[in-house]
């Protein structure tokens, strides 16, 4: 291999094999099927079944006690209804109280140092109070996914109008743009990248906020599926109901990561996930 | 963060203010039931009386010493893999997307497991805690060592600098600063997290109190305790902003 890489960059010629170990993509296949063979083993060999089943018992669970359950596909559906519901909500007000806060340089100082302290308070602790105001059903979900997933959206809407270049504004002003103009040939386009992070980020906080919603208190939701599951200590049917979740999770994010390879302008992909979420 | 002006601060004061006037004007008014916001002065006694009893503080201390223990476990944890990642650039391009991956799913969804494995105790806390904290920790770490410039690294090695002297003079001062932004918001996210468990299932701590006195309908007693977690973690962010600010600036 060694002298086909010397003549052939990038050995081009090597075994398929050869070139599989070394892309990530089927490296982090085989890593998650080695995660998944010995998560077999371990459940199939030695796991108390009262707490852990093998994978494919929890599939065999999947088809047996999740898909055949018409009140655990509907609240699956709830779910999927309640978390697309708060994050249309976040998305809309997020953008809204984004782009007044960051229409002046004025209402940015006085207005922002708020936003984040909001975001930095640990809203869980709202969560009982969010219950007794909406109820025990679908709204008390909503409105905690929502209340979760807005502040990331305005966070990132604000900081993507300040990094508009003053020299850019003023020379489409000079050119005669309107002020209407401005924000739409200028200060949009450049805000994109920023404003898809915090669409990111905010997906993941509202499904977060639903979830959480879910598990504390629910009737007939998921949660309620989940906490029976657990409590009569059956776990291949609640690891198959967590699996479905974190797929219906998956689909969500992959949906924003999508929209946002399609309309950010220019040929950049997605960039990672963005931690810092005050953006400094 | 820009330069806080004296008119953009009075904005920030006018908000507390309006906040905490609406506060007692909707209660005075009585147009809003005691349930869902009770008043002012009800919650400050509550407050007041909650400081005086010894159960107050243990709950304190229970929640605080879950989070670090979960925060120790996900530091050391999740530096060491974020560090053996960066060690190899194929290991970067093959983990790094699982982590973040795994991250944008809510670990909140595996908390029934949690309760399973290790009981309703603060062992599940610490745990979910963990592995929520990992994540950030883990992420940043990968990015601090991974996006070291190539030319400080060959400096050193050729001015005979040995592994040990290129880790402690280049490599870590480099990643100290994304290092510890990494650990602020693991700290952060292990707080509500533990916090979030306790509320959810537990027997013990801040999150449970909240939950109780909801589930006992004492309004003035919640929005004490949910007053005394805003307070807390207010504090707790900016002594870690201050703090970060001191390391990056050095």
């Amino acid at each position: 291999m060694t002298s086909l890489t010397s003549t052939q960059p990038r050995s081009t010629g090597s075994s398929p094999l050869a070139k599989m170990l070394k892309s990530p993509f089927w490296l982090r296949v085989g890593l998650i099927a080695i995660v998944v063979a010995l998560l077999e083993y371990y459940g199939r060999f030695h796991a108390d079944p009262a707490f852990m089943r093998p994978p494919s018992a929890v599939l065999d669970a999947f088809f047996t006690s999740i898909v055949s359950e018409p009140k655990i596909i509907s609240a699956l559906w709830l779910c999927v209804m309640e978390i697309a519901v708060a994050y249309a909500m976040a998305v809309a007000f997020g953008l809204l109280i984004g782009l007044v806060i960051g229409a002046t340089n004025f209402s940015r100082a006085a207005l922002f140092p708020i936003v984040l302290m909001l975001f930095a308070i640990p809203q869980v602790a709202f969560m009982p109070l969010v219950i007794m105001i909406f109820g025990l059903g679908p709204a008390a979900k909503i409105a905690f996914g929502f209340s979760h997933g807005i502040f990331p959206i305005i966070v990132n809407v604000v900081a993507g109008m300040r990094d508009v270049k003053e020299l850019h504004v003023r020379g489409a002003k000079s050119m005669g743009a309107s002020n209407a103009d401005v924000i739409r040939h200028v200060i949009l386009p450049n805000m994109v990248p920023s404003l898809f992070t915090g669409l990111r980020l905010g997906m993941t906080l509202t499904l977060l906020g639903v979830i959480l919603a879910e598990l504390y208190v629910s009737t007939g939701g998921v949660g309620y599926y989940t906490r029976v599951f657990a409590e009569n200590y059956n776990p291949a049917p609640l690891f198959a109901l967590t699996l479905c979740l974190a797929v219906i999770a998956i689909v969500f994010n992959e949906l924003v990561r999508i929209a946002e390879n399609r309309l950010t302008p220019g040929k950049r992909k997605a960039p990672k996930i963005q931690l810092s979420e005050s953006g400094k | 963060m820009q330069r806080a002006s004296l008119s953009s601060r009075s904005v920030q004061y006018v908000f507390l203010v309006f906040v905490a006037a609406a506060w007692y004007f909707l209660t005075e008014s009585g147009n809003i039931s005691r349930l869902f916001l009770p008043k002012p002065g009800d919650v400050i006694d509550a407050l007041t009386r909650l400081f005086q009893t010894a159960s107050f503080w243990s709950a304190v201390l229970v929640t605080l010493t879950t989070a670090l223990k979960g925060f120790v476990i996900a530091l050391v944890l999740g530096v060491l893999a974020g560090y053996l990642v960066t060690r190899s650039k194929l290991a970067i391009a093959t983990i790094e997307p699982l982590i973040s991956g795994l991250f944008t799913i809510p670990i909140t969804l595996f908390f029934p497991m949690f309760i399973l494995f290790f009981g309703v105790g603060t062992g599940s806390k610490v745990a979910y805690g963990a592995t929520y904290a990992f994540f950030p920790i883990a992420l940043n770490t990968i990015a601090a060592f991974s996006n070291m410039e190539k030319r400080y690294l060959l400096a050193a090695q050729s001015m005979g600098g040995s592994r040990w002297d290129i880790f402690r003079y280049v490599l870590m001062p480099g990643a100290l600063p994304v290092l510890f932004t990494g650990l602020r918001i693991g700290f952060f996210i292990c707080l509500a997290s533990v916090l979030g468990g306790e509320t959810i299932s537990s027997v013990a701590g801040i999150g449970r109190n909240i939950a109780l006195a909801a589930e006992l309908m004492e309004p003035a007693r919640m929005f004490a305790w949910i007053l005394f977690v805003v307070c807390m973690s207010v504090t707790l962010n900016l002594l870690a902003y201050s703090f970060e600010n001191k390391i990056r600036s050095r």
